[in-house]
């Protein structure tokens, strides 16, 4: 009821609501474990070789747009418009921003705005890093997400999400980030392969995920974290965001049951990795139609996204671009299917007002959602191709090949996932560097022990607090 | 003395080893191995995505005993592992020219 009130009294003259405050700082935070999620749904589908290495192309996201952020990305993104296309200078490095400042027609403050889109931005880079996998310069790969995040990802986060951002502007609705997030990151992995190319292999040789149990982990974090993905959108918490947050769950379900019951028809069985590529599936096309269907209209969009992307996923083979972990089939097709659904199955009566084909809207929502998937479709692929071509020129984008066949884990990290030998040269071997380090044999063997991590965080902490 | 090593699917381990100590062998060593026999292999799918798996788990065991209870032995570890399905395994035994004890030294016979 007093949630109620002040929604209204938010809408007449803006008005902290501290509701709506902590139900976006929690969104921000649920957004943020997506990153992890993704890391270990893409990390379990690879080989046992390379499963740290998609691991941290998830985990440097995490850091690096963070810091871009923080200096100029939000400013890029949603500072005062230039032309519909870019963000202002007014906010870099977070200044400027009056705690008290509410973002226009909500009721929360511009900072918790900033650190809940500060999630998106890193998790969408992250997106693109299952079509690159086993095969990309850790260095090469950190180069082409920042490049990526500044002339890509905060540009089109301008024009989709800005309040004077072109396609905003043109009436394309993108709820949550069907055309910003997944069909951007599918798009540039598509880009990126292009000039990359596939992996040592590629149609010849298995590979064979290699921890499932790891994807469907992933894949559950991947979901509970799209509430505050998709619902957090609303930016407020009230009954819209309560409808955005059932049209997730509904979509979701019935992608996993579509791909499930096209697998089970096409190939003969039930898969885990199938229910958690629908359930994806599901998540990737409710993300921009969330705010536009009713729960109804969300089992079609995920039946129609389950099937069509259990489909799409077989076209790599066909075409033969080596979308390693099917970003392209997934995130970009799913992306295409849930942005342009809006154009049919809009209500006009849940967050938009703009009304679809099947509701007497007609066609020009459609033509409205074409446009923006196109714009950015191909603005994301072409750009994403010409950035990994430069790498490439410049530092080369690949590791080599023989690197690439004994595992980019070792190449790139100096690290093995799991040691499977448990005492085996693992253990010799770092034996052995403390011993070469230490002054003697029987003190050097005790020095691990006298100087673990964790009491140095500890004392840190208490120093902080 | 001879080596008896046996090759069964995975899960007919617990009775292979309960029918080996009820018979009264003192010890033996399990690995962990992979191969294929007439069984071949299996289809896996993953993503529409067909992958021929052509080794397949296996467990492998071996055992050291004195050369008059070889065959018996064989016959325990035979009618332990069968399923009657294919991909049983195999047992087969080569003599062994000498075994020790490493704890005390003991050589042959006495060391098993």
């Amino acid at each position: 009821m007093s949630a109620g009130i002040m929604t209204t009294l938010a809408a007449d003259k803006p008005a902290l609501n501290t509701g709506a405050t902590a139900f976006m700082l929690i969104s921000a935070a649920l957004v943020m474990v997506m990153t992890p999620g993704l890391a270990f749904f893409y990390g379990g589908m690879v080989r046992v070789k390379s499963v740290l290495n998609m691991l941290m192309m998830s985990f440097i996201s995490l850091g690096i747009i963070t810091i871009l952020w923080t200096l100029f990305g939000f400013s890029e993104a949603f500072g005062t418009d230039h032309g519909g296309l870019i963000g202002g200078t007014d906010w870099i490095g977070m200044r400027h921003i009056g705690l008290t400042e509410l973002w226009p027609s909500t009721g929360i403050p511009i900072y918790v705005f900033a650190v809940f889109q500060l999630m998106f931005a890193i998790i969408t880079p992250a997106l693109i890093s299952g079509s690159l996998a086993d095969r990309v310069k850790f260095t090469a790969w950190s180069l082409f997400i920042t490049l990526w995040a500044i002339v890509v990802y905060f540009p089109i986060a301008h024009w989709v999400w800005g309040s004077d951002g072109w396609l905003a502007k043109l009436g394309v609705i993108d709820f949550a980030g069907g055309t910003a997030v997944h069909i951007n990151a599918g798009a540039a992995g598509l880009g990126a392969i292009l000039v990359t190319g596939k992996r040592v292999g590629f149609k010849k040789d298995p590979f064979r995920p290699h921890n499932l149990p790891l994807v469907m982990l992933g894949a559950g974090l991947l979901w509970f974290g799209w509430f505050g993905f998709n619902a957090g959108s609303w930016l407020n918490s009230d009954g819209v965001a309560a409808v955005v947050f059932t049209n997730t769950q509904v979509a979701t379900a019935a992608a996993m049951l579509g791909w499930l019951a096209y697998e089970k028809i096409r190939h003969g069985s039930f898969t885990t990795l199938g229910a958690a590529s629908g359930a994806v599936a599901g998540l990737v096309a409710i993300t921009p139609s969330c705010g536009s269907v009713s729960p109804l209209g969300a089992i079609a969009v995920g039946v129609i996204a389950g099937v069509i992307c259990a489909w799409a996923v077989s076209l790599k083979y066909k075409f033969g671009f080596d979308d390693s972990l099917d970003v392209v089939g997934v995130h970009m097709v799913g992306g295409i299917i849930g942005s342009l659904l809006i154009g049919f199955l809009a209500t006009g009566g849940v967050g938009q007002t703009a009304k679809g084909l099947f509701y007497g809207g007609g066609f020009g929502q459609l033509g409205k959602q074409a446009i923006g998937v196109t714009a950015v479709l191909f603005y994301s692929l072409i750009v994403s191709a010409i950035l990994a071509k430069l790498i490439d020129l410049v530092m080369g984008f690949r590791v080599t090949e023989d690197d690439e066949v004994a595992g980019i884990d070792q190449i790139e990290h100096a690290e093995t996932a799991y040691d499977y030998a448990g005492i085996g040269s693992a253990a010799r071997n770092s034996l052995a560097t403390v011993l070469s380090s230490g002054p003697t044999d029987e003190t050097s063997k005790e020095t691990p022990k006298e100087t673990p991590k964790a009491p140095e965080a500890d004392t840190a902490t208490k120093v902080e607090a | 003395m001879k080596l008896i090593t046996a090759v069964i699917k995975p899960h007919r381990l617990d009775e292979v080893k309960d029918a080996l100590r009820d018979f009264g062998v003192h010890g033996l060593t399990v690995t962990e191995a992979s191969g294929y026999g007439r069984q071949r292999g299996h289809t896996e799918v993953y993503r529409g995505a067909e992958y021929t798996v052509d080794l397949v788990p296996k467990i492998r065991i071996e055992v050291l005993v004195e050369d008059a209870d070889a065959e018996e032995v064989i016959d325990v570890v035979v009618k332990a592992a069968r399923t009657g399905k294919i991909g049983d395994g195999k047992v087969w035994s080569i003599p062994v020219e000498t075994a020790v004890r490493v704890r005390t030294g003991e050589r042959g016979p006495d060391a098993l």
